[in-house]
Formats: structure tokens, sequence, C-alpha cells
């Protein structure tokens, strides 16, 4: 899903910009794509084919009609006023059973719970009564067996999931449903979750991507300017993060954050503060932790390009008679900008797909939108879920991809 | 050219092997635990003597719960994990989905061998567990906190409260705290009204709450001050108190248990051996080990009636432990768990 895309994007990144690539010899083209047809294949095989058929469970709706195909054809013709017919109420019947004895009744079952809660536990009620001998002729029937069969609501969910495709799930990763009328309405206030939680997800990460450029510009000038001698070892300081577990990161960050911790501590015995900060299980934490893990990621492009800016520039501005303000704003920055953004939209990209910092540092509004698709795809089996707001977090992110790669390429060099 | 054609088809089968190299069988049988001091005492107690009394080689993996990890596993056609321990709703949504293989009771000595809560179709219980409350007993003197009405008393235990961040458990104390008896908390969390009051009684304290996500946060939480009292599964606690000379303390009353199972899984090709590993383990003269290891209750009856019952003390296995309990509904969470979580998201950010 999101994650495996974003690893597969990163490393092709133009990190010097758009001027390092070579023009392709004329009639080498034939060559160059009998060569990589290999990892191409390979690719499509591997990643991009599970990664869509992944993302079309956002809007396929198989588990009804599988499971009662006669029924997903009867819901689909029926307009749904009133109460449904008895050849609908009795095809329904039937296949409860025949999906009871072969074992297909729990996906119809979750499916409509996921709709309406509670539907799980009718479906699979109405399915024992029917094995221990009820029949269903009519819907008087089904309405003898349980009572809730008589919500209309349980058949507008039904008509909604007898597919084959589907808004629900889409709908849903943006807080709004269909009502019985087909009209898109808001769910209640009390279920409205996901818009926050993606728009939080995007804030994170920018903010984060911003600190990083803050904190590690300064950092990559300093790696760049230095004589390799030092540079070379403040270098590994930089990539230490890199080979330490996530978890014991962010273990130390609790221990120094904390109310009784290292940082408050200190700072009550200096006199500076008499009551402990706030420093963490908030969004500070989040800020402070994730900022950490990623800088690397600023500062080794970042790095990579202030390499390749020559002094001599920067000498000649000054000769030419500019102050040192300007030689940074109109020689330096332009040309360091490539690597800068570059580095901003890793940063970003990677932020974006966090999930254990902020739950192991961060408070209750915090939460990311990749914990929810963890909570989708391994604890509640809600796949249709999980992929729908994996489309939401891929297609601003592609988006975004493509506009990060056409600023790259027009910043004048 | 033709030599290029030929590396090109070398690749592309390269690339299928590569690919496909997961069947290998030649490995030994596979158990998975939870990692930690969890696995670590089910190595001592059963792993290690098993292939030593049997010749049967075992090897170890890790993984921290979610039955869709498992649907992965078989849907994609990885076929190397056998025996897997799971929590009740993984146990539910995999066996009603055929990951796991229905398991033949009279083997492993039939369903009345065991607790009633044990027996399932495709698991037999592994160990017996609950939610509790805990607390430093060097920061809290004298009387503890003895309910869950006294956990929300921030008057009487000023401090902060340590939660787990689901709303599993989470409401189950929140009605309890409210009055609801033990016995009729899923009766009323099955009704509209049910879920708005224990969201109510969540207001009141929701100032105060730290939320954790995994339980080795909280001795952490505990040890520093960080929380005044916490929701804890005792056994770490427990083991803090042996190893480190901690103080901590627990209160039984209220608690909710559950049971986790082991499960072999559809598509493992070790089935015969995997069935010879669940009747190793749950043997009660195997089982009796256990505890010696990790604080847990036991899942056979004869094992709870040999059993050293000072091993008991710490476990829901001591009835003295069980006032006002709750057996864990893994039916209603499977049923409200999507929409709950949901709700209790958008709590947690208002």
């Amino acid at each position: 899903m999101a994650t495996s895309s974003r690893s597969a994007s990163t490393p092709g990144w133009p990190v010097s910009g758009a001027q390092s690539r070579p023009p392709a010899a004329q009639g080498a083209g034939g060559w160059t794509w009998a060569l990589t047809a290999p990892l191409l294949v390979f690719l499509a095989i591997a990643f991009l084919g599970p990664v869509l058929l992944m993302l079309a469970r956002a809007v396929s709706d198989a588990e009804l009609p599988s499971a009662w195909p006669q029924t997903a054809q009867l819901l689909r013709d029926w307009d749904g006023n009133g109460p449904p017919d008895d050849r609908l109420a009795a095809a329904l019947g039937t296949e409860i059973l025949a999906a009871r004895r072969a074992g297909t009744l729990n996906r119809v079952a979750n499916r409509l719970n996921y709709d309406l809660v509670g539907s799980r536990s009718l479906v699979y009620a109405t399915g024992d009564a029917l094995e221990r001998g009820a029949s269903v002729r009519g819907f008087a029937d089904l309405a003898r067996i349980d009572r809730r069969w008589i919500n209309p609501a349980v058949w507008t969910a039904m008509r909604h999931a007898a597919g084959p495709r589907t808004s629900f799930y889409l709908l849903a990763s943006v807080d709004r449903r269909l009502d019985g009328d087909g009209r898109i309405v808001q769910v209640e206030r009390e279920q409205a979750v996901f818009v926050d939680i993606l728009l939080r997800t995007f804030l994170i990460s920018a903010v984060v991507a911003l600190l990083c450029a803050l904190l590690g510009y300064p950092v990559a000038y300093l790696l760049a300017t230095l004589p390799s001698r030092w540079a070379n070892p403040l270098l590994i300081l930089v990539l230490l993060p890199f080979w330490t577990s996530a978890l014991v990161r962010t273990t130390a960050w609790v221990v120094l954050l904390q109310t009784h911790g290292v940082l408050n501590e200190a700072l009550i015995g200096m006199g500076l503060i008499e009551t402990p900060l706030a420093l963490i299980y908030n969004r500070l934490g989040v800020y402070i932790a994730m900022t950490h893990v990623l800088l690397p990621f600023l500062v080794l492009p970042l790095y990579g390009v202030m390499k390749g800016i020559s002094a001599a520039e920067m000498r000649a501005a000054t000769s030419l008679g500019a102050g040192p303000l300007t030689v940074f704003l109109r020689i330096y920055l332009p040309q360091t900008l490539p690597g800068l953004l570059a580095g901003m939209i890793i940063v970003f990209t990677l932020a974006l797909g966090y999930y254990i910092t902020p739950a192991l540092v961060g408070g209750g509004a915090d939460q990311m939108v990749s914990g929810s698709i963890a909570f989708y795809t391994n604890q509640s089996l809600n796949w249709g879920m999980a992929a729908a707001l994996s489309l939401l977090l891929l297609v601003p992110l592609t988006l975004m991809l493509f506009a990060g790669r056409y600023l790259t390429k027009s910043v004048p060099v | 050219m033709r030599g290029f054609f030929r590396l090109l088809a070398l690749a592309g089968l390269l690339v299928a092997t590569a690919s496909c190299s997961r069947e290998n069988d030649g490995r030994p049988l596979t158990v998975v635990g939870w990692g930690g001091s969890s696995q670590e005492a089910h190595r001592r107690a059963y792993w290690d003597s098993f292939t030593r009394t049997t010749g049967v080689r075992l090897q170890e993996d890790t993984w921290h719960g979610g039955v869709g990890v498992i649907r992965t596993r078989v849907v994609g056609g990885d076929t190397s994990w056998d025996v897997v321990q799971v929590e009740t709703e993984d146990l539910i949504l995999g066996c009603e989905e055929g990951l796991f293989e229905p398991l033949e009771w009279s083997s492993l000595g039939g369903r009345e061998a065991f607790i009633p809560t044990a027996v399932h179709n495709c698991g037999v219980g592994a160990m017996l567990w609950s939610y509790l409350i805990g607390w430093d007993g060097d920061r809290i003197q004298g009387e503890g906190p003895r309910t869950w009405a006294d956990f929300w008393d921030v008057r009487r235990f000023p401090g902060r409260r340590g939660m787990r961040r689901t709303p599993k458990y989470t409401l189950e104390f929140a009605l309890m705290a409210d009055g609801v008896p033990a016995n009729q908390v899923y009766a009323v969390l099955r009704t509209p009204a049910g879920i708005d009051r224990a969201f109510r009684k969540l207001d009141e304290l929701k100032p105060h709450i730290v939320w954790w996500s995994s339980i080795s946060q909280v001795p952490d939480l505990l040890g520093s001050g960080e929380v005044a009292m916490s929701v804890t599964s005792p056994g770490r606690l427990i083991v803090a108190n042996r190893t480190e000379g901690r103080n901590f303390r627990t209160s039984w009353d209220g608690n909710i248990y559950a049971v986790d199972y082991w499960v072999v899984l559809a598509n493992s090709p070790h089935k015969a051996e995997a069935m010879q590993l669940l009747r190793y383990m749950t043997r009660p003269e195997n089982q009796v080990r256990l505890p010696q290891f990790i604080p847990t209750g036991l899942t056979s009856r004869r094992a709870n009636e040999i059993v050293d019952p000072r091993l008991k003390l710490d476990t829901p296995s001591d009835p003295r432990n069980m006032t006002n309990a709750l057996e864990l509904d893994a039916n209603f969470w499977v049923e409200y768990g999507d929409q709950l979580t949901q709700r209790f998201n958008a709590w947690l950010a208002r």
C-alpha cells in the first residue's frame, strides 16, 4: 500500500536536479528499454500489481454477490421502496442457509456489519434459525425469525452492498455515507473522524518537513564547508539515528521529556521553571521525536547538492561588491533549492506513513492515518476501508510528488 | 543478439525463482508467540523440553497479533508459520474465514478437560490473563485504589491515569466505574444509551488520562511517576517486583480476563507435528510448569488442581482474585469494534 510505494519512489528522486541527466544518445532507446525490461516486468508483477489489486478493494464489493448471487441480483433490481417482496426474502432465506453450510456466511455478515453495526449477529442468528428448520417463504417469515429484519436500514445496507462496485468505503473514509434515498450525507458527529485524521496527518508531516529544513540546512552547510577530516565524523553522527531502532530512539525521548524526566528536572533544578512542562504525550512530543528520526533524510540530499557548489562563485560575487546576505540569497540559496526541496519532499513523504512514533509519544489528538489503515488491515479485516484510506493518502501524495518534480526542475540553476 | 536474449531469459528466470523460493519446506516446525517475557516463559516451560523428549525440531518467530497478518500470509501463499498464539477476536475471525485448522478435540483429551472459555473449534486455550489496576506502592502509601470508582476518584488519589488507547477494556471499565455490575456491562454496551453513558463517564477522567499503546510502557509510566495508577496486566509488574525490587501493587476487583489460544494454520505443511506440540503444551503435567516463569492462569482443569497454590496468587486462576471479574466478550468486539474504535478516536481528538 502507501508504505511500499513510498520507499520505491524515493530512491529514484533526482537529488541534484535535472541538469545531471545526460542526454540520451540517438538510437540507444531500444537497447535501454530492453535492458530495463526485466526490472520493469518485475516491478509490475511484484509491486504495481499487488498495490492496484489492494486499492481496487476500495471500490469493489464482492462479498455479498459471491455469497448470495441470486439475492444480489434481486437487490440490484429492486427500487428500495417499501418492504422487500417475498421473492427477495425467500431467495435471501435460501442463500443464507446455503452460505452457512458452505462456510461463506462470515464474509457477507462482516461486510453488512461495516455499514450497519449489528448486522453480523442478525445474519448469524437467522442462519442458526434456518439450520434448526425454520423456513422462509416471504418477508413475514424473516420478521418472525428476527424482528430486526423489519428495520429498513438493514435492507438499505444490503442494497448498498449488492455490488459489483461500491462508493461505501470511499464515502466512509471522508465521513460520508449514502442514505436510504441514495443521497450523500454526513455521518453522525460522534463517528466523524477520518477527515480530521487525514488533515492532521498532512499537517504533522508538513510541520516536520519544515522543522527538518530549519534544523538541517545549517547542519548540511557546516558539513559541506568543513574539511573532510572534520566533516566525515560529523556525517557519521548525522547517520547514527539510522542505525538505532525506532523503539529505542522513541524510548530515549520518553526518558528525556517526561514529567519527571531529565529535561524537566534540569530546568526545575536551575530554577527556570517551577512546574514541569508538558513535553510529551502531546503534539510537541510527536514533532520532536519525528523531526529527530527524519532529519538525516533532509541533511543527506542537501549535503550532496552543497558539496557541488563552487566557493569561487561566492568569492566572485563578493569581489563584485555583493554583501554576505546578497551572496547567500542570490547565489547560494537558489543553487541549494533543488536539494532542499528534494529533502523536504522525502521527509514529508516518509512522515505521512508514520504511526508507531505518534502512538508512543503522542496524545489522543495526534494519531495519524496509517494507524487507522493498520487497524483495518490487521485487527478488523476490513480491507475495503484500509484500501480507501490508503487511496486518500496516495492520491494527494502522488500529486505532490509531481508538483515537487516540477518545482525542482523549474528552479533556475 | 542471441546471447543478449539468453541473458534476458536467465534474468527473468532468476526473478521468477527468487519470488517463489518461499515454498521451501526443509524448515522445522515453527511456533509463533508474542515475544518478550511471554515467549521466554513458553520456551522454558514447553519448547526446549518438547524437542528433547520428542526429537521434533522447533523454530520460533514472534508477532504482535492481528488476524490480518495471518490472512495476508495465507492469501499470499506464505506457509512459513505452523502454530500461532492468537487473541480471541483473531480466533473468531480467522476460524470463520478458514485460516485455522479445526482441532481434533479427542486427541487433546476432550473438551471437558479444559475450562469452558479455553475451548473453541479452531483453538485451545494457551493462557489466561487479566487487565486490572496497577500502581506503585512507594508513591501511593497505605490503602490503595480498589475498584474502578477509586480509579476515577482523582480527589482521593491525585495524579494522572494510564489507560490503553483502545475502546476495548476502556469502555467496560468506565461502565463499571459508573456502577454497572460486571455481569451487565456488555448488555448495557449493546445499547446506544449504554455507549453514550460509557463515553460520558470517560469525559470525567479524560483530562487526567495518559494513553499508552504498548503494555511494555506501563512499568515505566508507573515507575517514573508519570501516572499515579494504570490499567495493566499484572505479569510485568510482578516480574519487576521480583527482579528490580520494585513495590508495584495491583487490585483485582473488576478485572477483565480473557484467554489466548493456540491455533494451527490451515496452510501449515507440518500439521501432524503441530498437533503433537499442542498436545504437549496442554497436558496438565506440562502446563503446571508455565506459571513458574510468568504469572498466568492455566486452561487445563487438571493442571489447576495440581499446580502449586502459591503460583496461583497473582493469576486469574485464584478464585479470590475474581470478585466482580468480567470475561472479555470477544463477539461484542468483533461486531462493534470498527464503530467504537472510530467513535473512540473521534472522542480522543475532541
